[in-house]
């Protein structure tokens, strides 16, 4: 038994009009203060004001989002009394949105308490969560996961439960269009990293397989596009579309090694998630190897890429994925991102432990040990493609 | 040989087992907490069995079979039905999801398994690597 958990997803271009047809007379709109100097913010209260609904800005989320900044968010929540929470921005404000909304609906329930094992949150009584992703990458429109950092004790928290998961996405292409190509790029690698991991890992499903398998087709199709033309809005639609897409597979079917081991990374060196993730799949391929081989066939035949006999096709997938991360000009080891040696030998300790705790550890096809887990970072800082 | 699901042998095996893991050992080496796994009567089997384990930073210190669930105070209590428990052995349920969709109950610090997943998933794991027979 497991659920299949996926929001209303209003998609293309124009989507953001469907904010014109909701129902509500107050909306709390959680953001940053980047997204209001774009006009985003504008546009979304405009649409509003069409369905004569009055809106309330908070533009107050930073990046990798704190419990405090949640609590002040839901202080606000309180006062203006919303029956709609609009979050407007990336995974950060989505996440912060999402934290709010629990504590706001459930005042008994702390945000740091929530976890898969709470059944009946009893969301959406007082308010609807709409979310609206102004990149495209984390899926977090689409997921029922919060990460949140406790400042006080200087820790992150991983925050699950299905019944978090947003009302509404709306992937309007336009807003993706801002995107500057480093972002474009990184973000579009996370967007592959989710639905090769979704596909691969011991939690893939029916439901799941076949909306992976198009994101991926999707990313090596229009990525390069997007971080080339910015003004592509056919490729841009297309990484957006994407991008949610890969949020319902991975939600429902998890993340593995590489986000396990990418998670450390950017704990440890604050290296951009995308980037992280995107950089260790192609090893995480080759170091998952031939359990997993019929998978990395299946992904190689999507994409029409030859696999010469007897050759394997894990290898195949590493070594096409390293090509399109080379093509967006996208670092492929942890040398390249600027990790000095020494700095990697005296993290290592930590990054090992990180890695080890990750959630997404425990749904990769094969679980590395420490010793494992130190020699893969060592090959994915040298640039060696995993043998062992 | 097979081992009987809820005897004490079957418990002194699953603490062998753990003791003799070195991922077992990895990824619970700052797990602090003792727990019961608490097998509920169902349609397939009548009785009620309460398995203990002493869990300390990677090492089972200790496992007995329980007969008055007040007779310890654990930190974690693992409650689900025989046919439930009987699948997870079997590896034809997933713990995690067990948990995640209510058929497994779990009491205590949630804190504690958020941070260390792969503590609780490595000592389900644990019962899984040798032959169960069990009493249905």
């Amino acid at each position: 038994m497991w659920y299949f958990v996926v929001p209303e997803v209003v998609f293309g271009q124009d989507a953001l009009t469907r904010l014109a047809e909701l129902q509500g007379k107050s909306a709390f709109i959680v953001t940053d203060k980047n997204i209001v100097s774009l006009g985003f913010v504008d546009k979304v209260k405009e649409q509003l004001s069409q369905a004569g609904i009055k809106s309330n800005v908070f533009d107050e989320v930073e990046p990798d989002p704190s419990l405090q900044t949640v609590k002040k968010g839901v202080a606000l929540m309180n006062q203006y009394g919303p029956d709609l929470v609009v979050a407007v921005g990336g995974g950060s404000v989505m996440d912060a949105a999402k934290a709010m909304r629990v504590e706001y609906e459930r005042p008994d329930l702390k945000a740091e308490e929530i976890n898969p094992f709470i059944s009946d949150l009893g969301l959406g009584a007082k308010c609807k969560l709409v979310c609206i992703p102004t990149t495209s990458g984390t899926g977090a429109e689409a997921t029922f996961a919060i990460v949140l950092t406790d400042t006080d004790d200087q820790r992150k928290l991983s925050l699950i439960n299905r019944e978090i998961a947003t009302d509404i996405a709306i992937v309007d292409p336009a807003l993706a269009a801002a995107m500057p190509a480093g972002l474009t790029s990184s973000t579009g690698m996370d967007v592959l990293t989710h639905a090769v991991e979704a596909f691969s890992c011991t939690w893939k499903n029916d439901f799941t397989d076949g909306l992976c398998i198009r994101a991926i087709q999707l990313v090596f199709e229009y990525l390069p596009r997007a971080v080339k033309d910015g003004q592509d809005m056919e490729a841009r639609e297309k990484m957006h579309n994407a991008a949610t897409i890969a949020g319902i597979g991975f939600t429902n079917s998890l993340t593995a090694m590489a986000h396990a081991t990418g998670h450390s990374l950017g704990a440890v060196f604050h290296v951009p998630h995308g980037r992280a993730v995107g950089l260790l799949l192609p090893y995480t391929i080759e170091f998952v190897g031939d359990i997993r081989e019929d998978i990395w066939a299946e992904i190689s035949y999507a994409l029409k890429l030859n696999i010469p006999k007897g050759e394997k096709a894990g290898l195949v997938l590493a070594r096409a994925i390293r090509g399109l991360a080379n093509s967006i000009k996208e670092p492929l080891s942890l040398k390249e991102l600027g990790i000095p040696v020494d700095k990697l030998d005296s993290s290592m300790d930590k990054l090992i432990d990180n890695a080890m705790a990750d959630g997404s550890l425990i749904v990769s096809a094969r679980v590395p040990s420490v010793a494992e887990t130190e020699k893969f970072l060592r090959y994915a800082y040298e640039g060696k493609s995993i043998d062992f | 040989m097979a081992i009987l699901f809820g005897s004490q042998e079957w418990a002194d095996k699953v603490c062998e087992e753990l003791n003799s893991s070195q991922i077992y050992k990895e990824a619970a080496k700052n797990w602090e907490g003792d727990m019961y796994i608490i097998v509920e009567p169902d349609a397939t089997f009548k009785q009620r069995i309460i398995v203990y384990f002493d869990l300390w930073h990677g090492d089972c210190r200790s496992a007995c079979i329980v007969k008055d669930e007040n007779e310890k105070s654990p930190k974690y209590r693992i409650c689900g039905p025989f046919a439930i428990m009987k699948q997870i052995l079997d590896k034809k349920v997933d713990s995690v999801q067990a948990m995640m969709t209510g058929r497994l109950k779990v009491k205590g610090d949630m804190a504690q398994i958020m941070r260390m997943p792969r503590a609780a998933v490595e000592f389900v794991n644990g019962m899984t690597t040798f032959e169960t027979v069990f009493p249905d």
